[in-house]
């Protein structure tokens, strides 16, 4: 007897819907076991994890505020990837907003420019996400060269450009040579939504983003174009859509987000310009985009989800003593599990018997 | 077995519930970590003083930290947590740390705070450090005596005043064992990265530099000049198992009586804030055993640490040249004031080097 897995003849609505359940279920039973076999309480530590950080106001604005970045990056991840086009440098036109709204704070600092400031700033920021997001997109169209390498490559320059100007020209004069510019006036920043707490106006700026992409998806004709040249470039070729210009479309428009998302996180939860204003989102903002199944309301459901589990893994390191290298095995576990029943869309389990394979082997 | 399973799930939680209930009148101390707590660097070295605070008052605290906690925006999150887990005093152990620190000690004036090596401060924020340039002075000695090429090597991590004091401690202390000592600095620009700590390292050696100096983490210099054949100095923690016939010394970082006697302050209820800066006189940080020196070396180096100890030797003591052969104004009287060192922000001569960002 043996297990195979055997194509299905087409793919499966049902499971598609229901394996991101199936591997969040199988996550908590590995997690379960893995509490155990290190001493703690699983139903404890799953408290710890998914439940307690749901129940308080704080922790609730706090998922909020770690979603928004990797929401908003993700989402103009999802254009590209569902035209075919792969932009995987979305770290770097992160920075790059970043610093190009930085610009406009940094140069009205102290003075008593009004409150022109922080929506210059966000334009610009997502100005410059664009453009930094069209350097791999024109390289690819007009020379063939892989965007995956140019706009990977482009990330390091992008870190290496921001830790340039906070140690240089941006510095702050009176921060001892620390590598940061000095504190936002409050002009330049992202004002919070409630008092005491830190949730911002980027939090809304992403929720419209995603409505706004969920339309162009589902109501427009670009958006028609954009699932076209993705999923059948051949057929998109006779239906006479340009698939050059939409990689540089999405390009440009993932770019802007990123930038976008840049520049909100450095003018509200940072305040300041320094090096590691981005513990990776743009990374992380890829598997968000794939855990969300490249679908606006899928990322936004997977933003949250692993915000959840970045200030659940905290408050089981508080509560539970639960190293930081458990959350991220669970991280891992559960992407683990997400991309195996993914599978199960294309594939189905079967049971072969040892005397039915001779049968096969006949005809 | 699944009864089982369920009864052991019930007894796990009642366990836990009832160790929950004794913990609730403890004092609860907090800790945020730059790394993971591994064998052996700057977080190491504060886990190790956890550790002994624990031995010494682990029946009045109860402590939590969080480890790799990024210097960016997840830090005021991570600090705000422990303070809503009921954390009375937490330690913030890194200079990255200090605005987020500052911004959560202004929304909780009840709770009191410890930033490590910053500068801002606030009626529930302290601060601490320690004068490791009084240990560079001790090994810029140790490395002119043992340099034969009169080069030595320095990598530096980032060019802000703590490590400007080290290297300034470093050369000063070596002119007065040889006029001519020449160093070389590479900044790595980073505080822990072992691939560019060890690059650094073999382009000091190619350069002539046979006795190599560290402001950074890892132990990889150490190892690069132990396969070299030269000398080195740890740095943070003992570094002797990576270059056992490289290591001169290394600075250990020892924050375990600072953290005791904050938290006794704390139980006391005299805790105030406080900017303490302490030196070898105060433990804040030791010397690692002098190894791999000749006696009279070793003689050298146990002198001006007990000189250094007893306030008799200051490694800033005026005049000190700057970089164009003038005196730096002494505003301390005999040597630099506190505040000319914490700030410090230009070479002294004899450095053939600029200043990054000057």
């Amino acid at each position: 007897m043996q297990l195979v897995l055997e194509k299905r003849a087409e793919r499966s609505n049902t499971i598609a819907l229901i394996s991101p359940l199936i591997a969040i279920g199988l996550t908590i039973v590995t997690m379960v076991i893995l509490f155990a076999i290190l001493g703690k309480n699983p139903l404890l530590a799953l408290q710890a994890y998914f439940i307690a950080p749901l129940t308080d106001s704080y922790s609730l604005q706090e998922i909020a505020v770690k979603a928004t970045p990797l929401v908003m990056i993700a989402i103009g991840l999802s254009l590209c990837y569902l035209a075919n086009a792969w932009n995987i440098g979305a770290e770097g036109q992160f920075l790059i907003g970043a610093v190009a709204g930085s610009w406009i704070a940094v140069k009205t600092q102290g003075t008593d420019a009004g409150a022109w400031v922080l929506p210059v700033m966000l334009v610009l920021a997502a100005a410059a996400g664009a453009l930094y997001a069209l350097i791999p997109a024109i390289c690819k169209v007009k020379f063939g060269a892989s965007e995956i390498l140019t706009s990977l490559m482009l990330v390091y320059v992008a870190d290496l450009f921001l830790d340039y100007l906070v140690r240089g020209p941006w510095r702050d004069p009176h921060g001892f040579n620390f590598p940061t510019t000095a504190e936002f006036d409050p002009v330049a920043t992202v004002p919070l939504l409630i008092e005491g707490g830190r949730l911002h106006l980027g939090s809304i700026i992403a929720l419209l983003v995603v409505a706004a992409v969920a339309i162009l998806l589902g109501r427009t004709i670009k958006g028609f174009e954009i699932r076209v040249v993705g999923a059948a470039p051949r057929a998109a070729r006779f239906g006479g859509f340009n698939s050059n210009q939409l990689i540089i479309l999405t390009f440009a428009v993932s770019g802007a987000l990123a930038g976008l998302a840049g520049i909100i996180e450095v003018a509200g939860p940072v305040g300041h310009l320094q090096p590691g204003i981005s513990p990776g989102y743009g990374f992380t903002a890829i598997i968000v985009a794939f855990l969300g199944r490249l679908n606006p309301l899928g990322i936004l459901i997977a933003g949250l989800f692993l915000a959840l589990t970045f200030i659940g893994g905290e408050q089981a390191q508080i509560a539970m003593k639960i190293p930081l290298d458990v959350t991220k095995v669970f991280q891992g576990i559960l992407l683990f599990y997400v991309l195996a029943c993914d599978s199960l869309i294309l594939y189905r389990f079967k049971l072969v018997f040892p005397n039915r394979q001779v049968a096969r082997g006949t005809h | 077995m699944r009864k089982s399973l369920l009864a052991l799930a019930a007894g796990l939680l009642l366990a836990g519930s009832v160790s929950a209930a004794s913990a609730a009148d403890k004092l609860k101390v907090g800790f945020i970590y730059l790394g993971p707590v591994g064998d052996l660097g700057w977080t190491y070295q504060h886990e190790q003083a956890r550790q002994a605070l624990v031995k010494e008052l682990g029946d009045k605290i109860e402590t939590t930290f969080l480890e790799n906690v990024p210097e960016g925006p997840d830090a005021e999150r991570s600090i705000e947590q422990l303070v809503r887990a009921g954390n009375k005093l937490i330690f913030t152990t890194s200079f990255g740390y200090m605005d987020p620190t500052l911004k959560v000690a202004k929304k909780y004036p009840n709770v009191h705070f410890e930033h490590a090596t910053g500068y801002k401060r606030n009626p529930n924020m302290s601060t601490y450090s320690a004068k490791w340039y009084q240990g560079r002075y001790i090994q810029g000695l140790i490395a002119a005596k043992m340099s034969k090429s009169g080069v030595l090597g320095y990598i530096g991590s980032f060019p802000i005043p703590e490590v400007v004091s080290g290297i300034n401690a470093t050369i000063l202390a070596a002119q007065t064992i040889n006029p001519n000592i020449k160093v070389k600095i590479i900044w790595a620009n980073t505080w822990f990265d072992p691939g560019k700590e060890a690059d650094a390292a073999k382009a000091l050696i190619d350069q002539g530099a046979d006795v190599i100096m560290q402001h950074t983490d890892s132990p990889a210099a150490m190892q690069i000049a132990s396969e070299r054949g030269k000398l080195a100095f740890g740095q943070d923690s003992e570094m002797i198992k990576f270059g056992p016939k490289t290591q001169l010394t290394s600075i250990l970082d020892t924050w375990g009586p600072y953290y005791i006697a904050r938290v006794k302050a704390e139980l006391d209820g005299t805790w105030k804030s406080e900017d303490s800066w302490g030196g070898l006189d105060s433990h804040m940080f030791a010397m690692a055993p002098y190894t791999n020196m000749p006696d009279d070396v070793k003689k050298i180096a146990e002198d001006a640490q007990a000189a250094i100890t007893a306030g008799k030797l200051h490694p800033f003591k005026c005049p000190v040249l700057g970089q164009d052969g003038k005196p730096v104004e002494c505003k301390g009287g005999a040597n630099l004031d506190d505040g000319q060192i914490l700030g410090m922000n230009f070479y002294v001569k004899g450095i053939d080097d600029k200043l990054p960002g000057k």
